[in-house]
C-alpha cells in the first residue's frame, strides 16, 4: 500500500530546497535557455509537496493508481520539477544538465509522451488545471482516495480555461483537487499589475466555491500547514494562493523580470550557486 | 547564406513604420509582444496597442470587434497559441462574415528549438487554410515580411502571416517594392524540376538548386509565400515546363503548402512530385539547427529528395 512518508524537518526542507533550486540554475545554464524565474518562485512549493510528507509517492513504483497527482500546467516552469524529481529519485541527479538537449526526455516542457511521469503535458498555458479536474472525478468513481495538486501561474490564470475549470470544479464540488497559485506578481511581458491586474484574486476563487488558504510561498511552515489545512477541506476544492517571489533564493534574479525567460551566463551561475551554498 | 534579421523582427519593425501612415491600425498582443516584436509598435504608439494578457481566444474576439468598428488590428502571438487557441474565434467572428483583421503567428516551425513541441507551431498553415476567406502568407526573409506586413494592412479582409524565431536567410538583398498577394517569386529558372518553398525553406530550396547546377541539373524555384490563395498559374507552367514538382516547407505533411500545391497539379497538370517537410510527428527540444537537420528540413535533404523526384521523372 502506498503510505504517505514522514516529511523531513523544517530545517532540511530549507536545505533541499536550496538544492533545488541550485540544480534548477545549473540546469538552465547548461541548456542555455529556459525560464528561472518561475522555477525559482516555486521551488519551496514544490520542496514542501514531495519532501514535506505531503504527496502519497514512490519513486520506485511511480504509476502506481494511487499516488497523489502532481500537475504543473505552469510547464515553462519544469526544471524545478524535474530538480525535486531528481532529488527524490525519479531520474538521475546527473542527467539534469541533459535538459533542452536533442534526444533528452528532459522536454523544455513536460512531455508526459517523452517521461510517462509526468502526469500532463502543459507548456500551452491555461490546460492543467482541467486535466487535474478530470483526475479528481476519476478518483471519486473509483473510490480512491488519492489527491490532486495542480500548480497554475499567475500570468497563466489569465486564460479563460483556468475559470472554466474552477467554475466547473467549484459547481461539481470536486474535493481532492488543489489548485496552487504561484503568485509572483509577474508574467512575461511585465507585471501582473501592468498587464492585466485580476485583484481580487481571493474573492474570484472564493465566489466560484472553491476553499482559499493564503500564504506566503516561501515560509516552509505556512507552505506545510496550507498543505495539512487543504488535505482535511472536503466538499470543495482548495485553492491556495502563494504569494511568492519570482526568481527567489537569487538576489539578482529577484523581482526582476529579465530572469522570466533567460539563460545565465557561467559567471552569473557561479554568483548565483554560492549565494545558494 | 548571408543571415538577416528574423521575420519576427521585421513584423515588428513594419508594424511601427505603418502605424504613422494609417491612423486606423492597432495592435494586440498576448503577453509575448517582446517575443513577437509586436512591442516596436507599442513603444511608439502605445495608445493603439493593447496588451490582452495570456488569452489568445479573447485576444481574437476583441481584434474582431475592433475590425467591426473600422479599426485595422494585428494580433499576434506564437503561432502554436495564437491559432490552436484562437481558432474557434477565427472561424466564427473573423472568417465567417471576412472581418478585416490581421494575424501573424511567430516562432512558427521547429526552428523555435530548445522550447519544444508545446510551443511549436507546426500545424498552422493547415489550420489558417482551412479558413474561408483567410489569405495565408509565409514570407522568407525580413525584406518579403516587411512588404507582406504592408500588403495584409492594404488588403481587405482577414490575413494570417507566419514568422520565424531565427534570423532568416536573405533572400532579398536588393529589397522587393511590392508583396503582391498571390503571386509566386521565380527566385531561379531551369527545366529538370521545379522545387516550390516559403518561408525558412527558401534558403536550402536556393542552395540546393545551386548545388545541382554543378551536377548539370537545371532547376526552378518558386518562393511561394502565399499559400492561399495559391498561385496556380505559377504552379501549373511549373509542372508542364518542368515536369517534376518538389515542395519544401517547415510544416507538418498534412494541409500546408504541399498540399496546396499538389491539388493544384493534379486538377491542372499531372507530374510526379516530392515533399519536404516535419512529415506527420511531433518533434522535441533542441536547437534551431539540431531540429531542422533532424527533422529532415536542410539543403542536403531538400537535394536528395530532388534528385530521387528526378529518377522518376
Ligand atoms: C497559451 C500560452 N500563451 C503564451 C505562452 C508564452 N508564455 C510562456 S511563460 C509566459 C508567462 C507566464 O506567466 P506566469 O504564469 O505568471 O508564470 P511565471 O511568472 O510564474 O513564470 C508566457 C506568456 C504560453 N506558454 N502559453
Amino acid at each position: 500500500m502506498l503510505a504517505q512518508s514522514n516529511g523531513l524537518t523544517l530545517d532540511a526542507l530549507r536545505d533541499k530546497a536550496k538544492v533545488i533550486r541550485r540544480h534548477v540554475v545549473e540546469m538552465i545554464t547548461a541548456a542555455k535557455s529556459g525560464h528561472p524565474g518561475g522555477s525559482l518562485s516555486a521551488a519551496d512549493i514544490l520542496t514542501a509537496l514531495y519532501f514535506g510528507g505531503v504527496l502519497r509517492h514512490d519513486p520506485a513504483n511511480p504509476l502506481d493508481p494511487n499516488r497523489d497527482r502532481f500537475i504543473l500546467s505552469k510547464g515553462h516552469a519544469v526544471p524545478v520539477l524535474y530538480a525535486t524529481l531528481a532529488e527524490a529519485g525519479y531520474i538521475p541527479v546527473d542527467q539534469l544538465t541533459t535538459l533542452r538537449q536533442l534526444g533528452s526526455t528532459l522536454q523544455g516542457h513536460p512531455s508526459k509522451a517523452d517521461l510517462p511521469i509526468m502526469e500532463a503535458s502543459t507548456g500551452s498555458l491555461g490546460q492543467g488545471l482541467s486535466v487535474g479536474v478530470g483526475m479528481a472525478l476519476a478518483a471519486k468513481m473509483d473510490m480512491a482516495d488519492y489527491r490532486v495538486y495542480v500548480m497554475i501561474g499567475d500570468g497563466e490564470a489569465e486564460e479563460g480555461q483556468i475559470w472554466e475549470a474552477a467554475m466547473y470544479a467549484g459547481a461539481a464540488k470536486v474535493d481532492q483537487l488543489v489548485a496552487i497559485l504561484d503568485y509572483n506578481k509577474c508574467q512575461l511581458d511585465g507585471t501582473i499589475e501592468e498587464i492585466l491586474n485580476w485583484e481580487p484574486v481571493a474573492e474570484k476563487w472564493a465566489a466560484f466555491g472553491w476553499h482559499i488558504i493564503e500564504i506566503n510561498g516561501h515560509d516552509m511552515a505556512e507552505i506545510l500547514r496550507a498543505l495539512e489545512e487543504a488535505r482535511q477541506i472536503t466538499g470543495k476544492p482548495v485553492c491556495i494562493i502563494a504569494h511568492t517571489v519570482k526568481g527567489e533564493g537569487v538576489s539578482f534574479m529577484a523581482c526582476n523580470n529579465e530572469w522570466h525567460g533567460k539563460a545565465p551566463t557561467a559567471d552569473e551561475c557561479a554568483k548565483a550557486l554560492a549565494e545558494l551554498a | 547564406m548571408q543571415l538577416g534579421k528574423a521575420t519576427r523582427e521585421a513584423y515588428g519593425e513594419a508594424l511601427a513604420a505603418l502605424g504613422a501612415e494609417m491612423p486606423e491600425l492597432v495592435v494586440l498582443d498576448a503577453d509575448l509582444s517582446k517575443s513577437t516584436m509586436s512591442k516596436k509598435f507599442a513603444d511608439k504608439f502605445p495608445e493603439r496597442f493593447f496588451n490582452i494578457g495570456i488569452a489568445e481566444a479573447n485576444m481574437v474576439g476583441i481584434a474582431a470587434g475592433l475590425a467591426s468598428a473600422g479599426k485595422v488590428p494585428f494580433a499576434s502571438s506564437f503561432a502554436s497559441f495564437l491559432i490552436c487557441k484562437g481558432f474557434d474565434q477565427m472561424r466564427m467572428s473573423v472568417a465567417y462574415q471576412g472581418e478585416n483583421v490581421k494575424f501573424c503567428g511567430t516562432h512558427a516551425g521547429i526552428s523555435i528549438g530548445e522550447d519544444g513541441v508545446s510551443q511549436q507551431g507546426i500545424e498552422d498553415i493547415a489550420l489558417a487554410c482551412a479558413l474561408n476567406g483567410f489569405v495565408v502568407i509565409a514570407p522568407a526573409d525580413e525584406t518579403e515580411m516587411r512588404a507582406a506586413v504592408r500588403a495584409a494592412a492594404l488588403h481587405q479582409g482577414p490575413v494570417y502571416l507566419r514568422a520565424g524565431r531565427p534570423k532568416a536567410p536573405i533572400i532579398y538583398p536588393d529589397g522587393k517594392s511590392e508583396f503582391v498577394i498571390g503571386k509566386a517569386d521565380m527566385l531561379r529558372d531551369g527545366r529538370d524540376l521545379t522545387i516550390i518553398a516559403n518561408g525558412l525553406l527558401v534558403g536550402p530550396a536556393l542552395e540546393a538548386a545551386e548545388q545541382l547546377a554543378g551536377e548539370g541539373i537545371a532547376v526552378r524555384v518558386l518562393n511561394m509565400a502565399t499559400i492561399k490563395p495559391l498561385d496556380t498559374d505559377a504552379v501549373v507552367a511549373a509542372a508542364k515546363e518542368t515536369g517534376a514538382i518538389l515542395v519544401a516547407e517547415e510544416h507538418i505533411n498534412h494541409g500546408g503548402l504541399g498540399s496546396a500545391v499538389a491539388m493544384a497539379v493534379t486538377a491542372h497538370a499531372p507530374a510526379p512530385m516530392a515533399f519536404v517537410n516535419i512529415g506527420d510527428r511531433y518533434a522535441e527540444s533542441g536547437t534551431g539547427e539540431a531540429l531542422m537537420e533532424k527533422y529532415g528540413l536542410t539543403t542536403a535533404d531538400v537535394a536528395n529528395a530532388a534528385k530521387q523526384l528526378l529518377a522518376r521523372k
